[in-house]
């Protein structure tokens, strides 16, 4: 019986290979940012699921677990500030793909990724 | 209890997988892929992928990752994503039909 | 079909590789080197009872200001990029009226999300969240007026003021961690307090405030830019 960690991390490689899949096909650019925001999360979710430890509890203390017995009882807290901080990148470079393609939808009145042939030798 | 926690989280998975298959479309409709009417389900299908990793999150004990997901990754993508899509579409609207 | 297939083929390569490392992958039963400090060391060290706020704002303080750069810099190029030519005039299209309810809805409704995220932030370094999750939910109170009111003019000043004093604050802590204590951004220059008080973990909550100042103004340029070309090419119809 898989644990909870491997279900996750199982999740979250389907995700990207389903992101990367919808990225490398589809032809509207947007449907290729949507592609690649499922990606990043099935990233992340991988990342948490590396850091979760069965039977152990979230790096926060409190009064029920105290600073002593901590290094025994929580999970690494490492992999969860890495993706706290890829979270908010992503937000960045997702608004950045955004604008990009507005304005090339409002220079070229199209969002298939085919009619964007000016760099093609 | 294990299990039952296990099983609650396969179903979460799967439930994340169709999201993201409904997010990227299905693979048949070739000549719809380049207008925009099949988008606003594909990016709330991404919006729903991102709730359901922040409900995942928080079954790995990362309470604070599943916030940020909640917040930044579900909320404030899924309108930036309806904001252009708006743009779009009003421009599309104004001055669709001179190139098709 | 042929780039659907090698796309396919791609894939399932990939596929292939993270089944490999699935298959491989055993979970640890004990905390690495690194989490064991962290989990030993937060406490008594940095007096933060959120360890994950603690890596965030002292540990790694430099990579968040790092960060917030780069969510800086996109916000930046997100408004050059919207900004730039593509004003092309366009014809009338009646704009549907925003409803009652919402207008109503959002008046009062703005300042308790801006409540809440300022409740989010300031308890950072106690409960789950902190500067990031509380700056996006600003950001949304910011949304919200945006829908009720799409042709109002945000104070590009105010956000700009606002972003920019909290980085500069920010910085100035950083260095007065050098001066005053261990080094760049090290909280103790503050007394550290009790655990789980408000006023503890040194300079974490006031780092953590600016933090949350500056993404969620940061975050909210980013969505006033986006309304307002959208505004602009309405109104010159």
């Amino acid at each position: 019986m898989p644990g909870i960690a491997q279900l996750a991390m199982a999740t979250g490689f389907l995700l990207i290979l389903i992101g990367f899949y919808g990225a490398l096909t589809r032809r509207n650019l947007l449907r290729m940012i949507v592609a690649f925001t499922v990606a990043g999360t099935g990233v992340n979710v991988v990342i948490v699921s590396i850091g979760y430890m069965h039977g152990r509890t979230a790096p926060i203390l409190d009064a029920t677990l105290a600073a002593s017995d901590a290094a025994a009882r929580i999970i690494d807290p490492l992999p969860q500030a890495l993706v706290l901080t890829a979270i908010v990148i992503g937000v960045g470079i997702t608004a950045l793909m955004l604008a990009y393609a507005l304005r090339l939808y409002s220079q070229k009145r199209t969002l298939d990724i085919g009619r964007f042939t000016e760099l093609k030798g | 209890m294990g299990n039952l926690m296990t099983a609650m989280t396969g179903v979460l998975c799967v439930a994340m997988l169709g999201a993201a298959l409904l997010a990227i479309g299905e693979p048949g409709a070739e000549e719809a892929q380049t207008d925009t009417s099949g988008l606003p389900i594909a990016i709330l299908a991404a919006g729903l992928v991102s709730l359901l990793a922040s409900v995942l999150f928080l079954v790995l004990a990362a309470p604070d990752v599943a916030m940020t997901e909640a917040a930044i990754g579900s909320g404030l993508t899924t309108f930036l994503f309806f904001f252009v899509l708006g743009r779009i579409r009003s421009q599309s609207e104004t001055k669709g039909g001179e190139d098709g | 079909m042929v780039k659907r297939f090698i796309a396919l083929v791609l894939v399932l390569a990939v596929g292939g590789l993270f089944a490999v490392l699935l298959a491989t992958y055993a979970p640890d039963a004990e905390l690495n080197q690194t989490a064991r400090y962290y989990a030993q060391r937060t406490a008594q060290d940095l007096g933060a009872a959120n360890i994950v706020t603690a890596i965030i704002v002292t540990y790694r303080g430099l990579d968040t200001l790092g960060e917030v750069t780069v969510l800086f810099l996109a916000a930046t190029i997100v408004g050059l990029v919207l900004s730039q030519g593509g004003q092309s005039g366009t014809p009338a299209r009646g704009r549907v009226p925003v409803g009652e309810l919402l207008t109503t809805g959002s008046r009062y409704l703005a300042p308790l999300i801006l409540l809440l995220g300022v409740y989010v932030f300031v308890n950072g370094h106690l409960t789950p969240g902190g500067g990031f999750q509380g700056g996006a939910i600003i950001a949304s109170g910011t949304l919200l007026l945006l829908l009720a009111d799409p042709l109002r003019r945000f104070g590009h000043r105010l956000i700009a003021a606002v972003e920019s004093v909290a980085g500069v604050v920010y910085v100035l802590i950083g260095l007065l961690g050098l001066i005053l204590a261990g080094g760049f951004l090290d909280n103790r220059i503050l007394p550290t307090g009790a655990l789980g008080a408000l006023f503890s973990a040194g300079a974490i909550p006031l780092i953590y405030v600016l933090i949350g100042l500056k993404v969620g103004a940061e975050v909210s340029s980013m969505l006033v830019s986006l309304a307002e070309t959208d505004a602009e090419t309405r109104e010159e119809a």
